[in-house]
Parts: structure tokens; sequence; C-alpha cells
């Protein structure tokens, strides 16, 4: 895994105010058609079974429900294991993305399994809780052995201009996390224009996240094709910058496989083949497994299989 | 998968994959029912030429022959003129606005139900890319006629106080860029202010003016207002517009042909409107968005292999963000796709004829050899076919030919500029004036250089953008006259009466 880490961090927070003023500005006809385009690729056969199995490597298997409970749990990691019981083809989930509370359950079912343990953190969804609580959960999830932090943009301050501030949680939640890979969820729907989105992932990069996210999940509006590619022009913008690679991760409503390879395309266009890896790519979803292995089944055999014939876990 | 290796390294895994490529995806051609032989439309019917000549129109992108289309002779040419001018009289001129709107209404609605056909043959006998016949020709086709449509019964409201009346038999001559377009846009304003027409389609690219004349006969519009008689531009061309009974004529083309036109006009009384080349000025400020500027650029020049009057083939960088810009631009040009333009992934197409691929080769050779820097992407062209990798000029002066004279292919001239001043004194300076294009994330300079640019069309933060209500046309050597909008029903009307 490539990893910034707190030794990653080129930035002081001082530097933040300068760097959005350095952000280029975004047109959002231009980027919407440009979105809309790539959306028209039309990705057929052997390259569409490629995009799938890619997918299912890039995936976050996630539940955020103040339900789940310790069984919910070990269903789910059993599922991102092995995806397809009866197909051992079908590649195992990038990591599973829980609360904290059952971050323990998580890491005790997928020890030794390739498939990693992800936590949100930091006053999960809005990131408004006190800086210390905040920054205690982030250091309690690596605790518990949690592989990935995912936290929260603190949009109070960023829309608030108060980005020195905003860039300071940032860099202390990278603190805390320590080695842990760290990933920044800006909330795009949120932020109201794409300038604030490419000018929030800079400062995320800068403060040392190892991917910037879409969104929570928990808003309806969640990641978007535009949305994300304008994440994708600021990541490439800050590896020509810096040289430091930053993933990028699309979570919120992403429930389909044509969503899921319209993605790909994007990242395809925009990073290159580099960054079609777990190690810098992300899809957040709860329900969009079921929807790729259908449609890996489809491609094989030319046929659909009925939704009971895919495990509901 | 099977390209999949996987190496331990340290307990932490590494993969290397093989890049990911899109399959092939041909669109079908099956929707197209090829004839062996297209005759010319001519008073309602088919009819075998008099002249007996036939030519082959080809494939450019596999330079297979797709089919033998008539060749209009000069006999041909009169018994055409013949048929408009009777039908003006007898069938249209005097039809209620309202009826002649439902022609043009079925002729847009034929083009939405059969938008495939359309495009797949568009594609096949100019060589463009399926997704831009599909997204763009075909669409924008409908749309014009009807725009045109809802003008046919409101021609008054259109010039208040005045009486619009009809010129009578319009000679149209249309370009090989966008074949089935430009016959929309020379059609449409046409029939709905009541005019007959002679359409020339170019030589080359003859054969979706035949298809939108079978939908004309099939939407039953009278026999005789409309009437295609492929041929040479200088012959049949010719003919026509030197006929006596053609009371208008529509050029879109070259400079070169344009001249000639209007000399032919002079005295005869009849009118005319030219739209003809380009040189267009793509200017990119410092404070522009330039990740979109970069997508606007390449839409600018690399739409339709930039076989486009009014390309954007002239880029104005301010020099304090040349570098960063050229950067962006080599890396976006490594991803545009170029080959089979029946393929749904396809970005850039095949060149329309050899002629035209002779002309780009000559005038790319003339920028090295005049000391221009040139960039293109590594590609792999097929081996059939005309083909022209997309290609970048910097080192770029404006005495250079590759700065001053239209290429009309895939090929980007790319100067600086250091003030807004600057950027006006030398995008105006050159003979033609169609278009440019203004990025700039300042409101209050958009405004400033679009009153300066000696251009009929400015974009700002955008390119190559069309729509039926916005006229389009030309300054200087890139014509006069302006197709869209309320202006383009003007060049087919007598306005009669009201203020002087």
């Amino acid at each position: 895994m490539k990893r910034g880490g707190a030794a990653g961090l080129r930035f002081h927070s001082k530097d933040a105010a300068r760097l959005m003023e350095g952000t280029p500005a975004v047109d959002a006809v231009g980027l919407e058609e440009r979105a809309a385009s790539l959306g028209k690729r039309s990705i057929k056969r052997e390259s569409k079974l490629r995009a799938l199995d890619l997918a299912i490597r890039c995936m976050d298997l996630t539940t955020l429900e103040g339900t789940d409970t310790r069984g919910k749990i070990v269903a789910m990691c059993a599922k991102a294991v092995r995806p397809d019981p009866v197909d051992p083809t079908i590649p195992p989930v990038a990591a599973v993305c829980l609360y904290p509370q059952l971050v323990p359950v998580a890491v005790g079912q997928l020890k030794n399994t390739g498939v990693r343990v992800a936590s949100v953190a930091g006053a999960f969804p809005s990131g408004l809780g006190p800086l210390d609580a905040r920054l205690a959960e982030v250091r309690e999830v690596v605790d518990m052995g949690a592989d990935e932090v995912d936290i929260v943009l603190n949009r109070s301050l960023f829309l608030d201009g108060q980005y020195e501030q905003a860039f300071q949680e940032l860099a202390a939640a990278r603190e805390a996390a320590g080695s842990t890979c760290l990933k920044v969820i800006l909330e795009i729907g949120e932020l109201g224009s794409y300038d604030r989105v490419r000018q929030a992932s800079i400062l995320a990069m800068a403060a040392g996240a190892d991917f910037i996210k879409t969104s929570t999940g928990k808003l309806s509006k969640g990641a978007s094709p535009p949305g994300a590619l304008c994440m994708m022009e600021a990541a490439r913008e800050f590896l020509h910058e810096t040289g430091r690679h930053v993933g990028v991760k699309v979570a919120g409503g992403v429930r389909r496989s044509k969503q899921a390879i319209q993605y790909l395309v994007l990242l395809h266009e925009t990073l290159g083949p580099e960054w079609m890896t777990p190690d810098l790519f992300r899809i957040g979803a709860s329900s969009l497994l079921n929807d790729v292995l259908m449609q890996i089944d489809k491609e094989r055999t030319g046929r659909y299989q009925g939704p009971d014939y895919f495990t509901i876990d | 998968m099977g390209e999949t290796t996987e190496i331990e390294k340290g307990g932490e895994t590494e993969e290397q994959v093989a890049p990911w490529e899109y399959a092939t995806a041909r669109e079908s051609t099956e929707v197209v029912h090829l004839r062996d032989r297209y005759d010319l439309f001519v008073g309602g019917r088919f009819i075998e030429p008099k002249s007996g000549r036939y030519f082959i129109t080809i494939n450019p992108a596999t330079e297979e022959p797709l089919a033998e289309v008539a060749e209009a002779g000069e006999e041909d040419v009169d018994l055409a003129v013949r048929a408009a001018r009777e039908a003006f009289e007898e069938r249209w001129r005097d039809l209620p606005g309202k009826e002649r709107a439902k022609f043009v209404y079925r002729i847009a609605r034929a083009l939405q139900e059969r938008s495939r056909e359309f495009a797949v043959l568009e594609t096949m006998n100019n060589g463009k890319p399926i997704k831009e016949s599909r997204d763009v020709d075909v669409p924008l086709a409908a749309a014009h006629f009807f725009y045109y449509a809802g003008w046919a019964d409101k021609l008054e409201y259109a010039f208040p106080g005045r009486t619009p009346r009809p010129l009578g038999v319009a000679a149209q001559i249309t370009p090989w860029n966008f074949p089935l377009l430009m016959c929309a846009w020379k059609l449409a304003p046409a029939l709905a202010t009541g005019n007959t027409i002679v359409l020339k389609p170019a030589s080359t690219t003859p054969l979706t003016a035949l298809l939108l004349a079978e939908v004309i006969e099939q939407a039953e519009v009278p026999p005789g207002v409309v009437n295609v008689i492929p041929g040479p531009g200088g012959k049949t061309g010719e003919w026509l517009a030197r006929h006596p009974d053609v009371a208008k004529i529509a050029f879109t083309g070259s400079t070169e042909i344009g001249k000639v036109l209007r000399r032919s006009v002079a005295g005869t009384g009849k009118r005319l409107t030219l739209e003809l080349g380009g040189k267009a000025a793509n200017i990119v400020f410092e404070d522009a968005p330039l990740d979109q500027a970069i997508e606007g650029i390449v839409n600018g020049i690399f739409f339709n292999q930039g076989e486009v009057c009014c390309a954007g083939s002239r880029l104005f960088v301010q020099e304090s963000v040349f570098e960063a810009l050229l950067d962006k631009l080599k890396t976006r040009l490594n991803t545009l796709r170029v080959g089979d333009p029946l393929d749904k992934n396809t970005d850039v197409g095949a060149i329309n004829s050899r002629d035209q691929l002779e002309k780009i080769t000559e005038l790319v050779r003339s920028g090295i050899e005049e000391g221009a820097e040139m960039f293109q992407p590594e590609c792999d062209l097929p081996e059939r076919g005309f083909w022209f990798r997309p290609t970048l000029f910097t080192n770029v002066s404006q005495s250079h030919r590759i700065a001053r004279e239209e290429i009309f292919g895939p090929v980007l001239s790319i100067l600086t500029f250091r003030t807004p001043a600057e950027a006006v004194e030398k995008a105006n300076n050159t003979p033609y004036g169609l278009s440019a294009g203004i990025w700039t994330e300042k409101g209050s300079r958009i405004l400033w250089m679009a009153e300066r640019m000696r251009a009929g069309v400015v974009w700002a933060n955008t390119f190559n953008r069309f729509d039926p209500s916005s006229p389009f046309g030309g300054y200087k050597e890139s014509g006069f006259g302006r197709e869209g909008g309320r202006h383009g029903l003007e060049p087919y009307l007598h306005l009669e009466g009201g203020a002087p």
C-alpha cells in the first residue's frame, strides 16, 4: 500500500489559506459535460468482466446503520471474503466499513483473510463532536485493530472559511491515525459547488489523507460522476504538485454495476491505469455487490439469474 | 483474472495487472440498407440522370465503395430548377405557414425516428465517430427542422411591421464535414419561409442527403419543393449557381469557392449567403478553469477530426500558464482514441478524403519546415483509410502558414500572449472571422473580449456549441449572412414595407 502517513505530511496549517487560493477554478458546465460524455463509453464483454472484477476488489462493503449487530457483521464479513460461495474465481472485496463499536467483531472475523477492516470515526457523519473526543475515537479504532479509518471533513469550519482550523483538525486526525490508512470524507453534497469540492480535496490531501472520499452515504445526494471527476482532477493536480498518490473513494448511492463501471471509466481516463487498484480507488457500497455478481453471471452465461440466487448478507 | 500476477513482497501484496482496455463496441450497420445505385431526386421522384453518369462514393475509414450515385449534368440541373420553380409557384409559395410547418415537423420527426440509420450512414460516408453523428449531427439536424417549423406560421411576428415574402428557388450547396446537419441548416429555414430548393450535397458525402430525400418523399412534401442533385462542385454546383431561375444561393464551403460564387452572382440580383473558412482563436487566460479548458481545446480542434469551419485551430495561452496547460494537453491527447469511426468508444475518426488528407499532410510539413515544434500522441492507425494523428504545434508564430491558413484537420497551433489587449490583437490578426473562444473565470473580461473579437460566434468557457436558435456566420473572409435563429430567416425573405 502506498501510504502518506504522518511522515507524508508536507504542508503546514498556515499554508492552508494559500492552498485554497491557488486551487484552479472548476467550470460546472464543462465538468458535467465531460463526466456525461465519459458515461457514454461502451464497456462490453471482456472489458466489462475486468471492470466488474475490479469493482469487487475495490469495494468497501459497508453497513452503517444504527441497527447493526454482531450477527450482521459476522454475516457481512463472510460475504466480503467469499462474495459468491459457489464461485471461487470471484475475488474478496477490499474492506468492510462499519461503526467503531463493531470493529473488534470484524477484526476477529477477517483475521488472515486479506480483507481489511475500515471504521468510520470522528463523530461520523457530521464531524461536529468535541475535537478531543473525535481524535480519541480515531485512536481507539486504530487500537482495536482497524486497518483504515474514514473520517469526515468539518464542513462547519470549511464553509465558514476557517480553512486553517479545518486543516489543523484533519492534520490532527492524520497524526492520531498514525500509519493507518486515512480516508477523508468531503460530503460533496453539502459543499454547494465544484469549486468547493476541488478546494476541499486539496485541503484534505495536503493534510495527509490517503484517500479522499465523496460522501457519508447519509445524505440523499451521495457520489456523482461530475463530483468524483472533480476530485480525481484534484488528485491528479496534487500528484503533479507533490509527487504523492492519493486515492479516491466514491460512496453514497452507488448501487448498480453500470454506475461502478462509469466511475472506473472516469478513473481510467483521468488518473490512468496506475489508479486502477484498491490501493488508490475504492467504492463504498452496501447493495452494489450483488448487482455486480448478477452482472458477472449474466456476462458469463448470457442469462440473468433471479435475486434469490445471490446471498443477501 | 488471467492477466493478474501476484507477487508477495514483505507480507504485502503488490499486483501487476495488464492495463484495462475497452473491448471493441462496434455499432451495427444492419440498420442501413444501402442501395447499389442512388438516382437524382427531382420533382418528388428518384430519376435517372440525363447525364447518364454515376460516380462511386466510398467509406473513408476503409476506402471500400458504398454505392454509385447519379451525377447531375447541366440538363439535370435545369430540370431540377424548373421543377423547383413550378413547385414554388403552384404548390408552396401560397400554402399557409401552418400547412408548411406540418411538413417540416414531419421531416423532423422522421429524422428522430430514423436517427440510428442516419447516424450510422453519416459515419460510414463521412468517417466521423459514431458518438458524434449519434449525439450531435442527427439530433441537431432534427432540432433545426423543429425550430424552423415553429417559425413557419409566425413570420410576420419575426419582422414586425414588414410583409415577409419568399424569394423563389434557393440553390443550396452543402459541404462534406457535416453532410446531413448542413442540409438541415439550409433546408429548414428555406422551407419554413416558403421557398423551394435545389440542394447539391458535397460530392464525397451524398448519402445522407439522399436518405433525407427519401424521408422528404415519405413525408409527402409536395413534389419539386425539395430536389437533391449530387455532383462535383466545379460542374454541378456551378451550373446550379449560374441558373437564371435561381433566386438565392446559400453556400457552405471553402473561401476560394465562395469568392468564385460571389463573382458569378454580381449583377444578377441573386441573393447570396456564404459560410466559409475559419481560423478560430481559442484564448485561455491564466485564471481559466484549466481542466475544463483542456476539454474545450480538445473539443475545439479534434471534434469531427478538426474538419470544422469554426474549429479552434489557433490556441492562445497566457504565458503564465503555458507550461502547465501544455503538460495537461499532451497528457489528454494520449487518451484520445483514434480509429474505427463505428466503434462507440472512438473519439477521433477518419479524414474525409485522400485530397483532404494530402492537404493536411502538406500544411503540417510546412509547419515543421517553418520551425514549429510538433507533438503527436502515440496511437496505432488503421492500415486502410485516411487517417491523421491528433497534432499539436508549439513555437508557432503569427507568420507561419499553420497559424494563418485553414488546415481543416486535427492540427492545433499553439501561441502565447501576455495581456488581454495582445490576445485581441493577435486573435483578430487573420483574414477569417468565424468563431472564437474565451476561457476565464472573470465575467467582465469575457464581455470585454467578446466586444472586441471580430468573429461571428464567441464562446465563453465552452467551444463548438450549437443551437438552432443561435445565429451562426462569419466576418471577413469567413463569409456573410447568418444561419440559425430568427436571423436565419432573413436571407430567404423579401421584407416589404415597414421601417426604412
